[in-house]
């Protein structure tokens, strides 16, 4: 069984190098496609920790819709033009505060009880899983039905104000 | 053996801080909103992590409410900076310093 964890490795290392590069770049577009690739070895790496529904949903709604509706808004907003540069002033105080974050949880989570477990591979199969969701957690379920409908009421509307919030400002001037 | 339960947890605290740190250093509004998918999808690493360890399925259920909830804010969050790229002309929080504009 050392191929997964060879595997596991090689999974982590190419999701922090494309999330390094993405938040990195300057050009929004490479940064939203290293972001895709980020998404595609986290949907790889949610397979080989035994969550296959989970590995296909990682891919259709995050790297599918959401990076999409991304690539959408930079294109239809900024295409073209150049960013503003952001110095390498800007990076300094969270980078800061990031590596302190990283060393603290280091010897926070070597220090402590319990972490050192070998986690060994299982899977779930979509059935099981579809089953137990909709058997203990389908009250949850219906509200986030409800927080998506939500969300849509809120984008046509915010997408609809535009409009009559500009003949206000024009009567307003 | 996939891996020890420690470093999956590192794995997800490192996305999570590469996150973090995108949107607090980033100036502009759509790489704000990137880092805080970054944040949720290493919170999703992690509830995996946890529901592989103990083999019970509740992590992996949050992940999918996670997942919708990603969804959602990204679609008013895109709508927002639409919204206000329409009214000041610009993706830049640091544009956004006046109150009537």
């Amino acid at each position: 069984m050392i191929s997964l964890r060879i595997i596991f490795y090689v999974l982590s290392v190419v999701i922090l190098t494309a999330t390094a590069m993405a938040i990195t770049r300057k050009n929004l577009v490479h940064a939203v496609l290293y972001l895709i690739q980020s998404f595609f070895a986290t949907a790889i790496l949610f397979y080989l920790l035994g969550a296959p529904l989970l590995a296909a949903l990682e891919v259709i709604i995050y790297a599918g819709a959401i990076m999409v509706l991304f690539l959408f808004i930079i294109m239809t907003l900024i295409a073209g033009e150049t960013q503003a540069g952001h110095g390498r002033r800007q990076w300094i105080f969270p980078g800061i505060l990031g590596v302190v974050s990283i060393l603290a949880a280091f010897f926070l989570i070597f220090e402590a009880p319990g972490t050192q477990t070998m986690v060994a591979p299982a899977m779930v199969r979509p059935l099981v899983f579809g089953e137990y969701i909709f058997s203990k957690y389908w009250l949850p379920v219906e509200i986030v039905s409800l927080l998506l409908f939500v969300a849509l009421a809120g984008a046509l509307y915010l997408g609809r104000y535009k409009s009559g919030g500009q003949v206000e400002t024009e009567v307003e001037q | 053996m996939i891996a020890s339960y420690n470093e999956l947890i590192l794995l997800s605290i490192f996305v999570f801080i590469l996150g973090a740190v995108c949107s607090a250093s980033r100036r502009n509004l759509i790489m704000i909103l990137v880092g805080v998918e970054i944040m949720l999808n290493a919170s999703g690493i992690a509830l995996i992590a946890g529901s592989l360890r103990w083999g019970i399925l509740d992590g992996q259920v949050f992940v999918i409410f996670i997942m919708a909830l990603a969804a959602a804010e990204v679609s008013v969050g895109l709508a927002l900076i639409i919204y206000s790229h329409k009214r000041t002309g610009s993706v830049n929080s640091d544009d956004y310093s006046r109150l009537r504009g």
